[in-house]
Formats: C-alpha cells, structure tokens, sequence
C-alpha cells in the first residue's frame, strides 16, 4: 500500500495552515488550479519533482508530506481487510477513505485492533482450559477430596457401631480433607479470578518462579560473592511467591544458582564473558561449567539484557527471561522457527544463529541454543532433554560475526505477520501473515527459513 | 474368608476409607499406592479384582493397565478404574484398553461396593 496516497491532505493542512490560497500555491509550483485541487483530495499520485516543488513552496521537508499518522492507520485496516477475504474491500482506494473519512477510517482501525485483541485472549483463555496442567491438578486435587470426604462423611452417618478410635480417626480424616479442599477452592478462585483481568495474574508455581526471577532481571545480588546462605529468606520474603510449590522450585532454582556464582564469581565471569565475545562454549571451557550453567549464567549478568529461554523435550517452554528483543508467548506454542526447537533435534550441536524479528525487520539479534540429555533414572531410564536458547543483544555479540544466514522468526503464529512461513501452524490475526497457512511446516523448511 | 481386592490409589484418606467399608462388607483388602510398582504387586497378593486409580505417582493407571492385559498371567482380573477427571475420554480410553468397569471421582461407599460385588459374581 503505497503511504504517498495521503499526501494529498497533508498539503492541504499545510497550506491551510499557512494561509495560502490554492490558486496562489498552483500558481508558484507550476500547475492549474484544479489538478492542485485533485492532488490535496488524494485523488491524484503525487512524487518527484512536483512533490519537491510543492514541499519547498510549503517550506516542509518532503518526508513531512509523505509521512505521517496515518501510515499505521491503514496498517491495521489493511489487516482488518485480510482477516475477512470473503468481503469485497477496495483495497485500492483505502488510502482515499482514510484520508476523506478520518474518522470512520479511524473507527475501522479502531474495531479491528480491538477484534485482534479479543481473539488473542479467547485463544489464550482457550489453550488454557483444554492444556493447562494447573488447573487438571487443581481439578483432580478438588474432586480427589470431595471423593475422600463424601466417603468418609458416609461411613461416620451409616455406621451405628462404630468404634470410637476409627471415629476419631474418619474425624480427623474429615477435617484434613475438608481443610485441604478450603485451600484448594481458594487457590482455584484466585486463578480463575485471575483469567477476569485484563493482565493475568501469576498461577502456576512454574509463574511464581519466573515473576520472582523476572523482578530482579535474573540477577540474585544476595547469592553473589562469599555471603552467607541467605535462601531461605530471599524465599520467604519474595512477594511473588504465593504457593509452596513456588517455594519449593524457587529454592531449588536459588541453591544451583549459588553453586553456579561460586563456580563463576560475577565479576571475574563478566569480564571473561566479554573478552570471550560472550561465546558459552568457550565460557564452559575457561570455567569448567556445563554450557547450560554457563546459559543461566550469562542470563544472571546484571543489566546486560540477554534473554534466556528453556523448554523440555516436549517443547514446552519451562523457563522464560523475557527481553524485548524477542518476546515470549505466555500460553501455547512459540515460534517454530526459533533455535531453541532446533536444537532439540541436535542434542548436544551448539547453534549460533543471527536473527531479526519478523515484526521488527532490521533490528537483528543473536541467538545461542543448545539441547542436553539428561539420565535422571540412570542407563536403563529415558533420556530426558532440555533445550535452552539465550537471546542476546547486537550490543554484545556483534550480529555480523555470525557463521550462520540471517533468519526471520516470530513470536507466534497467530500473532506473526511473517508471509509465507513455512512452519506456520495457523493463520495470524494480523491478517498478511496468513497468507501461506494452509501448507504445514515442511522437513528442512527450518534450515531453508532461519539458516 | 471373602473375596480379595487390591486398592491402587494414592490418596491415603480415600483408601482407608474404601478399606474400611470393603472390610465391613466381607472383602479381605489389600492395599498399594504406587503406579510403578502395581503390576508387581497385583502379581504378589494376587487379587480377586483391582481397584486402580488413573492418577497414580511414578506411573498412570492407563499404563498399569495397558501392561495388565498385556499379560496372558492376568488377561482376566478384573479391574475397576477410578478417576477424579470424570471426561467422556478418559472413559473411553480405559475401556479401550480394557478396564472392566468405571467409576468416578466422587462416589458413594455403596457404589464401590456394588461394582466390585458385581465384578466377582458375588450374590448374597
């Protein structure tokens, strides 16, 4: 959609505003009166010399007269457009509506964003009734105690002879249970009253544990240097952690996280960090870390604003460091694309790719990922994967270094204007990048796609 | 002595009291509460008919199941699934892989018992 369609009324507002006549400005650029009229109604293209001409007479930069406001207008009616395919829009006269019609333009606008929004969060809402592995607990806990208290309350009402040591005993029973469902329905309500704001609240113990984290960056000051064990206070006195399972995950976040800064003291890491170009796998080596100590490590760096991400072997993402290079989705799928999956059909193949937002060309990043099995039942068990991937700014690693092509990823699909992808799952409600989501990700498409 | 039963289900409130109505009503009871272990145990005490939960720690009562039946040792104990999650799917799924009747989560103590008397034949 060319943006120069606008301009039009852009030198009228100007010339207006000047107190400059029509006639008098047609007179002093050249042209009738009436082909200056079409032009200011957008009803004739105007660039070159003439648009030059014009600019100079109006004493404006050219670039006041073909940019403004409303490029990020038709934007989003271009994508109410493409949401609906089946509606015969004149595309080729939208710039004409806008700039005629401001205000129903901007009502249209207005409607669509407001549709995306909505159907963002029914996506949302809906992945988390059908997957949320919060609420099946939750719901399993609930009815598991109803189970045991309507069998319980049973025996104690239909049992005449009961003996009074196995009365006090279905009693106290009773009262455990009946106490753990208290607790249970409350921690149920929160989270559904939670689902009502607009911003959903923390839920999940695994959420816990990443508000936590996220309020200070990464970065546990009091588990830095040679202090003493200062855990279970950062827990105790750490808002975000409402449940004991949070609790629990937190401290056994914070206890590897203190191994880890006595294995890499802060300041003698940042500054190997920086003369080793922030490369992990030479970082392992210098301080005989696994790559994956050396990922939360780097994560850990005070203000440094490198992202980290970790998922499981089933691709689920277990551990979000949001940056906003590359934000995460809070619910569903991520991005197909990203490196962090990659690396999970390459355990152990460390992968350094550069990369750009697709709804940020132009602004380009590096990525490190890498997957690691692990044998928590030994030989005869599974392997049990995790991949993690470090997202890190043009700052730190300098994005022309990279030994790999330049890739486009997204956030997710439904929200990802990339065209064509071909590891789209569904079509975007930002309408374009659709476009291509009949076909399913294709093998090798990945390789094809982000290098 | 009565018919034996082996209850497979990990919440400790639910299982005495399900041990305490079964032994009242004539069952001899055994008990167990880890899905690891059931197939070992269900071969140990060799039980007229299996209670067994869906949610089991270490391992599913759908896999306890699955390997059940796959065993020509206890192609016909009969078995009774509990689950809290009461969804059409899970239902059919358990008997799919041959559970021998159903129950959800909560029940009453004269379902329980009815179902497991009816299992075995037991007419009074």
């Amino acid at each position: 959609m060319p943006r120069s369609a606008l301009t039009g009324s852009r030198i009228r507002e100007r010339r207006t505003a000047l107190g400059l006549r029509q006639s008098d400005l047609a007179v002093q650029v050249e042209i009738s009166p009436s082909y200056l009229n079409l032009i200011e109604h957008n009803r004739r293209r105007i660039a070159g010399k003439l648009l030059t001409r014009i600019a100079r007479a109006l004493a404006v930069d050219v670039s006041v007269l073909t940019q403004g406001a409303e490029t990020e207008q038709l934007d989003q009616m271009g994508a109410a457009a493409a949401a609906h395919p089946d509606v015969a829009v004149e595309l080729d006269r939208m710039d004409e509506l806008v700039g005629r019609y401001p205000g129903w333009s901007a009502l249209i606008a207005t409607q669509a964003r407001r549709i995306a929004a909505l159907e963002a969060r029914v996506m949302s809402l809906a992945d988390r009734l059908a997957h949320d592995p919060f609420l099946s607990a939750s719901l399993h806990d609930l009815l598991s105690r109803v189970a045991a208290i309507q069998s319980t309350a049973s025996i104690l009402v239909e049992t005449e002879d009961l003996d009074d040591n196995w009365r006090k005993r279905f009693e106290r029973n009773l009262h455990d249970d009946s106490a753990r469902l208290a607790t249970g329905a409350a921690a149920l309500v929160g989270y559904l009253d939670a689902e009502g704001e607009p911003e959903l609240g923390v839920v999940t113990p695994q959420e816990e544990l990443e508000a936590f984290l996220n309020a200070t960056g990464f970065h546990v000051a009091g588990l830095e240097g040679s202090v003493p064990d200062l855990i279970d206070r950062l827990v105790r006195d750490a808002p975000a952690l409402q449940s004991d399972a949070g609790r629990v995950l937190a401290r056994d976040y914070l206890r590897r996280y203190r191994a880890e800064a006595l294995a890499m003291p802060l300041e003698t890491f940042a500054a190997a960090a920086q003369a080793q170009g922030y490369d992990p796998a030479r970082l392992a080596v210098r301080f005989g870390q696994s790559v994956g100590a050396v990922f939360r490590r780097l994560a850990a760096l005070p203000d440094a604003g490198i992202g980290l991400v970790v998922c499981d072997g089933s691709g689920a993402l277990t551990l979000r460091k949001t940056t906003p290079l590359l934000p995460v989705p809070r619910f569903g799928s991520a991005c197909a694309l990203w490196p962090l999956y990659r690396a999970l059909a390459q355990p152990m193949a460390p992968l350094r790719v550069v990369l750009e937002h697709a709804a940020r060309p132009d602004e380009r990043f590096v990525c490190f990922a890498m997957a690691q099995p692990a044998y928590p039942q030994g030989f005869a068990g599974p392997a049990v994967h995790e991949s993690a991937m470090l997202v890190m700014p043009p700052e730190r690693v300098a994005p022309q270094d990279g030994i790999a092509p330049l890739g486009r990823i997204g956030t997710s699909c439904r929200v990802c204007p990339l065209d064509g992808c071909p590891a789209r799952r569904e079509p975007s409600v930002l309408g374009d990048g659709g476009a291509g989501a009949a076909a399913p990700a294709l093998p090798g498409a990945l390789t094809a796609r982000a290098g | 002595m009565g018919h034996h039963v082996l209850l497979i289900e990990d919440e400790p409130n639910i299982m005495e009291a399900i041990r305490f109505v079964l032994s009242r009503d004539g069952w001899r009871v055994s008990c167990h509460s880890d899905g690891a272990t059931a197939l070992a145990e269900i071969a140990r005490v060799r039980p007229d008919v299996v209670v067994l939960d869906v949610m089991l720690p270490n391992r599913s009562g759908f896999d306890v199941l699955r390997d059940l039946r796959a065993d020509p040792t206890h192609g016909g104990l009969p078995v009774l699934m509990l689950t809290a999650k009461g969804q059409a799917k899970d239902r059919s799924r358990a008997e799919g892989l041959g559970a021998s009747d159903f129950m959800m989560k909560p029940f009453s103590n004269a379902e329980v018992r009815d179902k497991l008397r009816a299992l075995v034949g037991w007419v009074d």
